[in-house]
């Protein structure tokens, strides 16, 4: 499974500002609401996050000690 | 497809303005349409047009000679950018790039000078875009100038990351830049920054730091 963005759908306007800028069709509005559509092709550009003024979408990244 | 004069009301440069006089800055409203990653206007190269985002996303920009960015904003619909040069006459200051596709609306330099002055009533709004722009600006030369943010980014990695138990906690670039009291754009500039130096390695979701040492020197940089 494809580690993909969050979505928080309780925040989310359905401005659809996300969609557009979504390089790897990985977002689309259904009834309003952004949903995800699981994708290996998101590269974590964290676009969609910069775009979305309500803080619906967010791209947490994992910090981790590469094993010497 | 017609410029909507519902829209043009909500540009808070006419706002104030009337259904008839609306009518007249239609028919000096042009439309330009792009897709995604294209360059809608150069740093340096003379302005021609101020443009207002009808749908889609424009990222604001300066290149260094390095050819390093830095995002100046990101231009949602209902907002203007190259308004600069087109009050003082000079190039445009930052280069302009789509971030999907986009519909613009545009209005020529000489036109918009016209409108100025058939409808002064205009001029206060201008004003408080301008001042937004410039309060905005100041705060990202806040940042960039007087914070060695790098370092502060290098601190918040290095005690966020994920135990040997399981994972640690996952940080968005939006917390990184309220932990760091920083604006997003300048944490995106740091994690590169860090990963030019060797510090760290960005793989998708993962941030690995790949060299401990150098990421604790950069830390020790006083902030």
């Amino acid at each position: 499974m494809a580690e993909m963005p969050v979505i928080d759908p309780q925040r989310c306007d359905g401005c659809g500002l996300c969609v557009g800028v979504c390089h790897c069709n990985a977002l689309a509005l259904v009834n309003d609401i952004i949903t995800i559509i699981e994708t290996v092709e998101c590269d974590w550009c964290t676009d969609c996050e910069a775009v979305c003024l309500t803080g619906a979408i967010s791209c947490p990244f994992e910090i981790i000690l590469q094993e010497p | 497809m017609a410029v909507q004069l519902e829209f043009l009301k909500s540009i808070l440069y006419f706002s104030d303005l009337g259904l008839a006089e609306l009518e007249s800055i239609r028919k000096l409203v042009f439309e330009k349409t792009a897709d995604r990653a294209e360059m809608v206007l150069l740093e340096g190269e003379s302005a021609a047009n101020l443009y207002f985002v009808a749908s889609g996303v424009v990222k604001v920009f300066r290149t260094s000679a390095e050819g390093k960015e830095q995002i100046l904003s990101i231009v949602r619909p209902g907002e203007s950018f190259n308004d600069v040069p087109i009050f003082d006459g000079g190039p445009n200051p930052a280069s302009a790039r789509t971030m999907g596709p986009i519909l613009l609306y545009g209005i020529k330099k000489n036109d918009m000078e016209a409108i100025l002055r058939d409808y002064p009533q205009i001029a206060l709004n201008v004003i408080k875009v301008l001042a937004r722009r410039v309060r905005h600006l100041v705060s990202l030369v806040e940042d960039l100038s007087f914070k060695h943010v790098i370092s502060r980014v290098a601190k918040i990695l290095f005690e966020h990351i994920g135990g040997e138990m399981g994972r640690g906690p996952r940080l968005t670039q939006q917390e990184m830049a309220a932990m760091a009291g920083t604006a997003r754009e300048v944490v995106g500039r740091s994690l590169k920054a860090l990963e030019e130096e060797g510090a760290i390695k960005l793989d998708r979701h993962r941030i690995i730091i790949t060299d401990k040492e150098a990421l604790q020197k950069i830390m020790e940089v006083p902030s």
